[in-house]
């Protein structure tokens, strides 16, 4: 079973472009967060790809370096926005909006 | 087994400031008196770390299996990062007082974004770049919201932190196509390899997302919108080392991974997207900051139209405009920080006189605090003989040697509008009465940070020829 | 020691930074001045060390550059911050920090009880960093730094009493008037630099003369670079038609007339032809025009001097007379003689302003020379020691001011040109004069001034110094006695300088130089016309005070003209200054600046402001807009580039 490289780019840039969206569109801080999670993942999808197609394992490593700090990030992401939350009580990013010009 | 005790040699700097952040922390755990201790160390250890940088300029060498570089430029790139850092710390002291709390990790996180820088600086490999910039990157939404209480240092870490994170995105899968491309993650693989590569699509398009990434970093026009939000809500020591530290960074990993481009022994296909997003920031930043009210708010779309004048080097894409860069990033890292730093005096408890305003009259009440703030402003308009005027010099000078006069010449321009909002803080210290009744009891530690800045800001201003020969010699 | 010639600059530097920091805040003058004149004090031990040292090398290895750090380096431009030593500028170092120890000694007394006491040590501090940068830089930038620098401290100094009258106007106009005509001078000396680079392309001193000696370059561009340099000396050292700031220059605290006024920075223009002696020695034409300007310099202040009433003023047109003077040697091409009477005039010159100072001080502030009278017994040293001072400037032997006002003359008359000689004796008879009228008149005589006024001698800070510069005045021709009558050794002095001369006199054929009957016939010649000169200024000023009277109501508008020197003042007023001032009121003021120029800077910027008010609003505070800011930005960027594959 040979799936082309092609499948799988255009894959992983569709999902980028689905988290993309999210970010623009989403308006509670968390799913704005998933969505972030979501493009990082799509990258890692790349990687994986280029990594097996070449045979070389240095992409698969790199995945695995995006992942460990994307966990990292999200412990210090998910800090803030509960940090925000005690605050305001809300997670819209519409009503963050104190500072500004 | 000499070999490696050879390169461990060459990252003391490195070894040091890991060192003192594990040691840190456990001085926050077991002593008492950690708030006193804790900051004399955090200084000591990053002085330690510069000196030794600076003392080590000249081992140059590619240690661990082609992963770190020591010596030369990037020494140079250290020994900006942890002087900075140690002028903010010094600058900290009182100031984090100011707030009646005290955060023990405010000081660990500051070495871990100094270690993050570094890594960057010192990278050969996109790994490194990777793991250095979210180390720094992790540390500064923390730094910036530290203050959990103020919904003010609240939003500013919410904005930083998901558009940061939105911008490490696009890097991870620049860096993800470049893999592709190149088949590897060493930067000298890439710059090999450019050349034949520099048709490819899918390349170009790694690089660029890449760069972009880079840019938000910097704050370039149109990916700075976090700027003068996250400088106004963060604590006024922390965003003067966003935007030195954290622009010298951004800028040091482009100048590493993309080294190549700025030699000028291939062309420079990016020269296009660099110039105007250069033009961009200059301008966006001059014009904005002369509406501005709130100072901090100023100095952070300043700090945008300087990283404008900064890319206008590497849009030169000559060796001499990167050595430029790195001239013109040292001297802007300490005119920057004394700026924030005169602000971090001045400014009261619950942000108070922080306004355009609270600086009327201000030499006749505190004329060291005024002479040392003109002289900021003089060097950050680049006003003869001050630091500030020969950095923008060289990178002037270089975009003309590359038959871009053009950019030269919108660079100048940018410069005259700047000077209306750089002076006009000065006339209103010199020339106008008091309009708020400023009382502020000055911190000893902190004005001698700023007097060390503006020090520095004069010598280097005097022997500008001595430090941009020592960063041309080693960027061949 | 040669090493350390930056600690020459550095002290004095941190000298002014001390004084001018925390000088307000110590009350305690002794401090301040102690401070104040040991960092010259120290700067002078390290110049004589690096004096002996460089004379036990050999001649030709004399030179030594210390180079401190590279200061600017652009392009093919590279300029260092670094020291020439050499036989020149250890002769001009020497003067400096010597003479401006003694000085800054002096001023202790002096400045004692004013409430600027800090301030005046900084800037004298200031302007000894700035005078050794000016004599030491091995490149012409750092000689204008100097030279600049000076003209700060000059500026600075001038106006110190800045509360003060002055004659008409203030202190602060005398300054201005400095300040502004130095300016002049200085413009000139600019493009003399620039065209300089774009000859030799470089700026160091070894480059250019090398390359000016073997390198094939057109007569005119010499002479352009000659002449512009030679604009900004007349300035600095005040020839005409640029002296008429020093006469105002007096309006500084006295100590700054000795120190900047007459022995140092006047002599910066003397100094820079003598170091470009290369550059004027290929250009004849304005080797030519210098002597011509020293020459008519010479007589023309000297015969102002002859009736002035206040005693600096005399002594100021006397300086502006002996500036004349080295710059006729300097324009007959003996450059070593012109250096000599600059090392001689600044010992008796700085002596007779400190002299002058002395009597002010203790006459209380009284500068007119008509309201002395019969002082020597009120103040024997200073008496003395300011008579010394005139006979060396008079030029009797065996006094300093005779053996290089000689060589100055035998010199001029060796040039083949019998008129610089004739001017240059006229001029001695007259500096005769004009000093033993002033010596008659202060401290001969019956006492002219009133029961309020109580003279006193001044304390011994000021008097030492007074007794050491008249112990330099009097000796320190010996150095450079004439080789007619030192024999073999020939002029010790000449000896010394020769190897920095030595490219230029080669390209100056001088003819007739050793006839030395010739030359003791002329030296007996001028000596006697001095002597009677002296006798006459004592016969009509002391014995009988009548003639002095008659001649000037004889010669009234002779004495009218001279007593307000020429009308020079009032002409460049009418001609110069009033058309300026009325032309920039009018028209450039008025019109061009607040119409045009403010009105388009005040348009634009306030078109700025409302875009900046506008566009501001783009930062709407919501996180998400950012983000599709940012995405824009991405999206255009990969479109343009990728498309532009």
């Amino acid at each position: 079973m040979n799936i082309p490289i092609e499948y799988y780019l255009i894959l992983s840039g569709f999902m980028f472009l689905v988290g993309v969206a999210g970010v623009l569109t989403r308006r509670n801080a968390i799913i704005v967060f998933m969505s972030i999670e979501l493009m990082l993942n799509s990258a890692n999808l790349s990687l994986v790809t280029f990594s097996s197609y070449m045979g070389n394992s240095t992409g698969q490593l790199f995945v695995f370096f995006v992942m460990t700090v994307a966990a990292a990030e999200a412990a210090v992401g998910l800090a803030i926005i509960l940090a925000m939350f005690r605050n305001k009580l809300t997670l819209n990013i519409d009503d963050i909006n104190i500072l500004k010009w | 087994m000499l070999n490696n005790f050879q390169e461990f040699y060459n990252i003391i700097p490195i070894l040091l400031i890991g060192a003192g952040f594990l040691i840190s922390l456990l001085i926050e755990m077991y002593f008492k008196k950690s708030d006193v201790i804790l900051p004399w160390f955090t200084i000591l250890i990053f002085l330690a770390a510069g000196f030794h940088a600076l003392y080590a300029v000249n081992s140059v060498s590619v240690i661990f299996q082609n992963m770190l570089a020591t010596g030369g430029i990037v020494n140079i790139f250290y020994i900006i990062f942890t002087f900075g850092a140690a002028i903010v710390a010094l600058l900290s002291i009182d100031y984090i007082k100011k707030y009646g709390t005290y955060f023990g990790e405010y000081y660990i996180l500051l070495q871990t974004s100094i270690l993050g820088m570094m890594l960057m600086a010192g990278a050969k490999d996109l790994f490194m770049i990777f793991l250095g910039l979210e180390l720094m990157s992790v540390s500064f939404y923390s730094l910036a919201g530290l203050n959990r209480k103020r919904l003010k240092a609240n939003e500013a870490s919410l904005k930083y932190f998901l558009l940061g994170a939105f911008a490490t995105g696009f890097i991870v899968y620049g860096i993800a196509l470049i893999y592709g491309t190149v088949h590897s993650t060493s930067i000298d693989m890439i710059a090999s390899r450019f050349y034949e590569l520099s048709s490819d699509k899918l390349f170009i398009a790694g690089i660029l997302l890449f760069l972009i990434g880079f840019s938000f970093k910097i704050a370039a026009f149109p990916f700075h919108m976090w700027v003068p939000d996250v400088y106004e809500g963060s604590p006024t020591t922390i965003a003067g080392l966003f935007s030195t530290g954290g622009k010298a960074a951004a800028f040091s990993a482009i100048i590493v991974t993309l080294g190549v481009l700025f030699t000028g022994r291939i062309g420079n296909i990016l020269m296009p997207y660099l110039a105007v997003i250069s033009v961009l920031s200059m301008f966006y930043g001059s014009i904005v900051a002369i509406s501005q009210d709130n100072i901090k708010r100023m100095l952070a779309y300043s700090s945008i139209s300087h990283a404008g004048y900064l890319l206008i080097g590497l849009a030169a894409g000559n060796s001499f405009g990167v050595a430029g860069v790195i001239f013109y990033l040292a001297s802007y890292t300490f005119m920057n920080l004394g700026a924030f730093g005169i602000v971090a005096l001045i400014e009261g408890k619950d942000e108070s006189n922080l306004t355009l305003k609270s600086f009327s009259g201000l030499a006749s009440r505190y004329p060291l605090l005024a002479a040392l703030f003109s002289i900021i402003m003089f060097s950050l308009a680049g006003i003869p003989p001050f630091a500030g005027f020969f950095g923008k010099y060289y990178v002037f000078i270089a975009a003309i040697k590359s038959n871009l006069t053009w950019l030269a010449i919108l660079g100048v321009l940018s410069s005259v509008i700047s000077v209306y909002f750089y002076l006009r803080i000065v006339v209103l210290m010199y020339f106008k009465d008091a309009e708020t009744d400023l009382k502020i009891d000055v911190s000893k530690t902190g004005l001698a940070a700023v007097i060390i800045s503006v020090l520095l800001v004069i010598i280097i201003g005097i022997a500008p020829g001595t430090i941009i020969d020592l960063i041309a010699f080693f960027f061949k | 020691m040669v090493q350390l010639i930056y600690l020459t600059t550095l002290l004095p530097l941190l000298g002014f930074l001390f004084n001018g920091l925390f000088g307000s805040k110590i009350k305690n003058e002794k401090i301040i001045g102690i401070i104040g004149s040991s960092t010259i004090g120290i700067s002078f031990l390290i110049v004589v060390g690096a004096f002996f040292q460089t004379l036990s090398m050999p001649v030709d290895q004399r030179q030594t550059i210390v180079n401190l750090f590279t200061w600017i380096k652009v392009g093919n431009l590279d300029v260092n911050v670094s020291y020439q030593v050499d036989q020149l500028s250890l002769l001009m170092g020497l003067i400096v920090t010597g003479v401006g120890f003694i000085i800054h000694v002096y001023s202790i007394g002096y400045m004692h009880g004013d409430k600027g006491f800090g301030r005046f040590f900084a800037y004298l501090n200031l302007f000894i960093f700035a005078m050794m940068n000016l004599v030491l830089g091995s490149n012409f930038l750092l000689l204008f730094l100097g030279w600049e620098g000076v003209g700060l401290c000059s500026y600075l100094l001038i106006g110190f009493w800045y509360d003060r009258k002055f004659e008409k106007s203030t202190t602060s106009d005398a300054a201005k008037k400095a300040f502004i005509v130095n300016r002049i001078g200085d413009f000139g000396f600019l493009l003399g630099i620039f065209l300089i680079y774009l000859t030799f392309g470089s700026l160091n001193f070894n480059d250019v003369f090398a390359r000016a000696a073997s390198l094939n370059i057109p007569q005119y561009v010499f002479n352009f670079i000659a002449l512009f340099l030679f604009i900004g000396a007349m300035g600095k050292s005040a020839q005409i038609p640029l002296y008429i700031w020093l006469p105002d220059a007096m309006a500084g605290p006295t100590p700054v007339s000795a120190l900047i006024h007459a022995a140092t920075m006047v002599t910066a223009g003397v100094y820079m032809v003598a170091r470009c002696s290369i550059i004027y020695a290929s250009a004849p034409a304005i080797m030519e025009f210098v002597a011509i300007i020293g020459a008519l310099t010479a007589i023309f202040a000297a015969s102002i001097a002859l009736v002035q009433n206040d005693i600096k003023k005399v002594l100021a047109y006397s300086t502006v007379s002996q500036l004349g003077y080295m710059f006729l040697a300097l324009g007959v091409g003996a450059f070593s003689a012109a250096l000599f009477h600059v090392m001689t005039h600044a010992f008796f010159k700085a002596l007779l302003f400190l002299g002058a100072g002395s009597v002010i001080h203790g006459m209380h502030d009284e500068q007119n020379i008509q309201n002395y009278g019969g002082l020597k017994k009120y103040m024997p040293k200073t008496y003395v020691t300011f008579l010394i001072a005139s006979l060396a400037i008079a030029g009797i032997p065996p006094l300093s001011g005779f053996f290089s006002k000689d060589e100055i003359l035998w010199s001029s008359y060796a040039d083949g040109n019998i008129i610089y000689w004739l001017i240059g004796v006229v001029t001695a008879l007259l500096t005769a004069f004009y000093m033993f009228r002033l010596v008659s008149l202060t401290f001969d005589g019956k006492e002219r001034f009133g029961h309020d006024k109580h003279p006193h001698e001044s304390p011994a800070v000021m008097t030492i110094p007074l007794i050491i510069l008249a112990v330099l005045a009097a000796v320190g021709g010996f150095i450079g006695i004439p080789e007619i009558f030192s024999g073999e050794h020939g002029n010790q002095f000449d000896n010394w300088l020769e190897p920095i001369f030595q490219p230029a006199q080669a390209k100056i054929a001088m003819f007739g130089v050793h006839s030395s009957l010739e030359e003791i016939v002329l030296m007996v010649v001028t000596l006697v016309g001095v002597i009677g000169s002296i006798y006459a200024a004592r016969y009509i000023y002391i014995k009988n005070i009548k003639p002095a009277e008659k001649l000037s109501k004889r010669f009234n508008g002779v004495y009218n003209l001279l007593l307000n020197k020429y009308y020079v003042d009032e002409i460049y007023d009418a001609s110069v200054v009033t058309p300026i001032v009325k032309g920039s009121e009018i028209v450039l003021w008025k019109f061009a600046d607040i119409k045009i120029i403010d009105g388009l800077i005040n348009g634009v910027a306030n078109l700025i402001e409302k875009i900046s008010g506008s566009i501001r609003k783009i930062q709407t505070g919501v996180a998400q807009f950012y983000a599709l800011i940012m995405m824009l930005g991405i999206v255009a960027a990969l479109f343009w580039i990728i498309l532009s594959l």
